[in-house]
């Protein structure tokens, strides 16, 4: 080949690199590793961390569930087509990608219970600050009126991206674990309101309250739901939302050290022409035949560059498909299930944990799948001792919280997968940990 | 090494998937069902014991109902419907779709890893956080840079978070009020200007000289205490290298500027030369392109962004940090924040350092020697048939036109791609760069063999010359024929918006 170049030497064909930037000696890396030293190394890795099983039963959430993923999600999505595509950017050898897609964005328009969904963002947190945008750009308004209660590291993300956008979070705080809405006064005007429901403390917020925040604004109401709680839930759109964001790890994609997770993004039809990153739609071939191919591209940042609203490229198609393969595994009985037994695994691992002394419930309003509890031992020292006991006991309430009831209180959360005899010996492992 | 050879065509399952697909809502029938779940005896407690009336539900999520072996059908005849990097060559310019090691698949499925919770606490996590802490590493010793993050979710979220840190850097220097600009040549990716606007700076574009590179004149022209930043790509988007960038680093320098390196293109320089080097200040990666990740059908990516020791302070955290007693997550001192709701895409990064582990830096660099090699090869088959856009050795990709052949036969760019379907590769990039008219952007990547290049060259060539010679455009404008739809309308579906089945049902 180097012949046909007329070239000598492979080095030949950097030659129009500068000399004194060329790197003498070579990569400071280790040298290539076999396949099978790299699997023995990564076992060596794999075993210094404590995943989530029957070694360590879960009891943590905050956003990372621990669901039932059955072999035909796994099987299916692992795929190799649709493991090694690239974006369909040519749809005529890409249907089945699209297709999926198309399938995919459906049923979060059913579950949001809005007109549309997009394709994708990188994780709940994205999707939040996407929505925040699309608010802002919608009304020509900068400010945001969030409640407390939405996931603190989505709050956080919020602020890191306002400082390039130049919105202006206004924080709403708590009380009795719901948003306090009557402690809004006057401001604005708002682009949007924000709140989560459920919350991150696991409580359910008034939707309709919200939505009477936003109408006084004339602002795009956003809810962060949780897709699983949706099971049981009315639909945030049917409850007022514009705007419906949520994290869809709990669809398929396992733990995995927080990612990589699936940014739901649903939207009403007047919105659409607004909507970040890619869209599936249906159109026709040549021939007549349906088909299915991105579009409203004149959205995006590829042809309209700095006038864009958005800069999303690559998202996270393949969880997408997952979530689809998961959600027609579940069909409606399923989910209603899976949102059925961890609301019942919830209840009885808090009434089960209320019981011990010292131990109380930090929010007064109705929870459905997860719960914070102040707790006698700091929850930091809690966690470390129940993990020696084999349980991961919850999530610390720290950051984004300081100053209120909930700091420093413990997130607990209890999925379908938890059995009544897992939770009596969490309940008394607990008990011992806290004396 | 001309001679035709069969090898590597993709005249396969999913090019014969031609029978229509019904969406799964289609093949739903009521009660059918496929979920199990573990027996918990715990207490039945009801929906109506457990929610309030005023929040709960009056009737179910209208989800299909089929049976684990209809879901089952449904999913793989779509997977026969889909190319893939998996079946053939896929050189779509820009995007690096090489081949991905299983043996990242095997590593990326390990419960060890995947069954870990992102709030577990650091005692739970030891491995993880080394295993990271080494890709930061490594991934420094690539770019020659000091310290990384590895939150980004993609390369877009690394270009925001990069130009984030340029902010930050300039408020710490009390010039952020000042440097409102940042300079983006015209052959830049979307994301480039996208992103500048999304972090509050202005777009200030600098023209492409007769040599392909950034017209150095007029960016000293556009340079002066009012500018924040420039962002490259080097090899840029037209597969060249920026052979001034010595130049260009000084004079953004000079007037207080940081230099961004886009990594789009970075599989061409592994261990030739270091964006550090060619004096960058803070970079991303997209691991998907360089590092053989998977990209998913449009992701998941990762988008690592490695910077100089000046910018380090103010890197998004927590970041994985090795300590006296082992590993752990710690907030950088002056922290832009958090860029993802967890670590960044972990799994996405473990399947990078499996990457990195099994090609060592000689692989890495060989990586690169054979990705420039395949590309001017590649070039060099189609002179003559195509026009060559810049007529330079190019990087890992070249940029020809069917400039020429539109002029001659009435051939568009669009439809040689199209037309390449039918004879088994999936098409390179087209229209971009901008700047080049009917512009193909070709990317065999280092992966694909003489023979797979030499029948995906003989492929363009005979897309040509059928037009050409024998008069024949006709092939290439009704293509593709052969794929499991026809040319798409794309136009219909932005005037006609169906993007739900709902949508669909109620037309």
């Amino acid at each position: 080949m180097l012949a046909f170049l007329g070239l000598e030497d492979l080095d030949d064909l950097f030659a129009e690199i500068p000399e004194a930037l060329r790197l003498a000696g070579g990569l400071d890396l280790p040298p290539a590793m076999s396949e099978p030293d790299v699997a023995w190394r990564l076992d060596d890795l794999a075993s210094r961390n404590r995943p989530c099983g029957r070694d360590l039963v879960c009891f943590a959430g905050a956003g990372s569930y621990d669901h039932e993923i059955p072999a035909v999600v796994r099987s299916l999505a692992s795929r190799s087509e649709f493991l090694t595509a690239y974006t369909p950017y040519q749809p005529e050898v890409s249907q089945g990608v699209l297709q999926a897609i198309f399938e995919y964005q459906t049923m979060i328009a059913r579950l949001s219970g809005l007109d549309v969904a997009n394709a994708s963002l990188y994780d709940g947190a994205a999707s939040l600050v996407e929505a925040v945008n699309l608010a802002v750009v919608a009304t020509g308004r900068p400010r945001v009126l969030c409640s407390q209660a939405v996931h603190p590291h989505w709050r956080q993300q919020l602020e890191t991206f306002s400082r390039g956008s130049g919105n202006e979070i206004d924080t709403v705080p708590l009380s009795a674990g719901v948003t306090s809405w009557n402690e809004v006064v006057g401001g604005g005007p708002f682009a949007a309101v924000v709140v989560a429901a459920p919350n991150f403390l696991g409580c359910l917020e008034d939707i309709g309250a919200a939505r009477a925040i936003a109408d006084h604004f004339g602002a795009r109401l956003i809810v962060c739901f949780d897709p699983v709680s949706a099971g049981l839930l009315r639909p945030p759109g049917e409850l007022g939302a514009d705007v419906v964001v949520g994290e869809g790890q709990p669809f398929g994609t396992a733990l995995g050290f927080g990612g990589p997770y699936l940014g739901l993004f649903a939207c009403r039809l007047a919105d659409v022409r607004r909507i970040p990153g890619r869209i599936v739609g249906e159109t026709l071939d040549r021939e007549g035949r349906h088909a299915y191919v991105m579009t409203l591209r004149a959205r995006e940042q590829d042809i309209r560059r700095e006038r864009a609203s958005s800069n999303v490229c690559t998202n996270q198609t393949l969880m997408a498909v997952t979530a689809a393969i998961q959600l027609s595994w579940l069909g409606p009985k399923g989910l209603r299930e899976v949102a059925l037994g961890c609301a019942r695994a919830t209840r009885y691992t808090r009434e089960a944990l209320c019981r011990i002394d010292g131990v109380q419930l930090l929010t007064s309003a109705p929870v459905l799948r997860e719960f914070a509890v102040g707790t006698p031992v700091a929850p930091e020292k809690l966690i470390e001792r129940l993990v020696e006991d084999g349980f991961l006991a919850g999530v610390p309430i720290r950051p984004g919280f300081e100053g209120t009831a909930y700091e420093g209180g413990l997130l607990v959360a209890a999925t379908e997968k938890r059995t009544r005899a897992e939770i009596d010996d969490f309940a008394a492992a607990f008990e011992r940990a806290v004396r | 090494m001309s001679a035709p050879m069969p090898a590597g065509r993709a005249l396969g399952a999913p090019l014969l998937a031609r029978d229509f697909e019904p969406t799964i809502f289609e093949f739903s029938a009521p009660g059918r069902h496929a979920a199990s779940f573990r027996t918990t005896d715990l207490p039945a407690w009801t929906a109506e014991e457990l929610v309030p009336e005023a929040f709960r539900q009056t009737e179910s999520v209208a989800l299909p109902e089929v049976s684990e072996r209809d879901l089952v059908a449904h999913f793989t005849r779509l997977t026969h419907r889909q190319y893939s990097v998996d079946l053939g060559a896929y050189p779509l310019g820009s995007c690096t779709m090489k081949y991905n090691p299983k043996a990242a698949d095997a590593g990326a499925s390990l419960p060890g890893f995947t069954q870990v919770h992102p709030a577990a606490p650091a005692s739970c996590t030891q491995g993880w956080l080394e295993l990271l802490v080494e890709l930061e590493e490594s991934l420094c010793a690539i770019t020659g840079m000091q310290a990384a993050t590895l939150q980004p979710a993609a390369g877009a979220a690394g270009e925001l978070t990069g130009l984030l840190l340029m902010r930050a850097y300039h408020d710490a220097h009390g010039e952020s009020e000042r440097r409102r600009r940042v300079v983006i040549p015209d052959s830049a990716h979307g994301t480039n200007p996208a992103s500048v606007t999304l972090s509050g700076f202005e777009v200030a574009t600098v023209g492409t000289n007769a040599r392909g590179g950034v017209d150095l004149d007029a960016l000293r022209a556009l340079l002066d205490d009012d500018v924040a930043g420039i962002m490259l790509t080097n090899p840029s988007t037209l597969g060249l290298f920026e052979d001034e960038i010595v130049e260009i680093a000084e004079a953004v320098h000079d007037v207080g500027g940081l230099l961004y390196y886009d990594g789009a293109n970075l599989n061409a320089i592994l261990g030739i030369v270091r964006p550090g080097d060619m004096g960058f200040d803070i970079v991303h990666l997209n691991v998907h392109k360089t590092f053989g990740t998977p990209h998913g059908g449009g992701g998941p990516g990762a988008g690592p962004v490695a910077v100089c020791a000046e910018l380090a302070p103010f890197l998004p955290g927590p970041r994985p940090t090795r300590t006296e007693s082992g590993y752990d997550l710690t907030m950088p001192e002056h922290s832009i924040g958090r860029v993802h709701s967890w670590h960044g895409n972990a799994v996405v990064l473990l399947r990078t350092w499996i990457y990195l582990r099994l090609n060592g830096g000689d692989g890495l660099k060989r990586v690169s020697e054979v990705a420039v090699l395949n590309a001017n090869w590649l070039k060099e088959r189609l002179r003559g048939t195509y026009d060559i856009a810049y007529d330079r050795t190019v990087m890992h990709e070249c940029v020809v036109s069917a400039k020429s052949l539109h002029h001659q036969a009435g051939l568009s760019a669009l439809d040689v791609a199209k037309r390449l379907m039918e004879l088994g590769f999936h098409p390179p990039t087209v229209y971009f760069p901008l700047i080049v008219e009917e512009a193909l952007m070709i990317e065999p990547t280092e992966t694909e063999s003489p023979q797979t290049l030499a029948a995906l060259a003989d492929a363009f060539i005979q897309v040509a010359r059928e037009s050409l010679d024998a008069g024949n455009a006709d092939d290439a404008k009704a293509a593709p024929r052969t794929t499991p739809v026809g040319r798409v309308d794309d136009a219909r579906a932005a005037r006609k918006l169906v993007v739900t089945f709902d949508q669909r049902s109620a037309q």
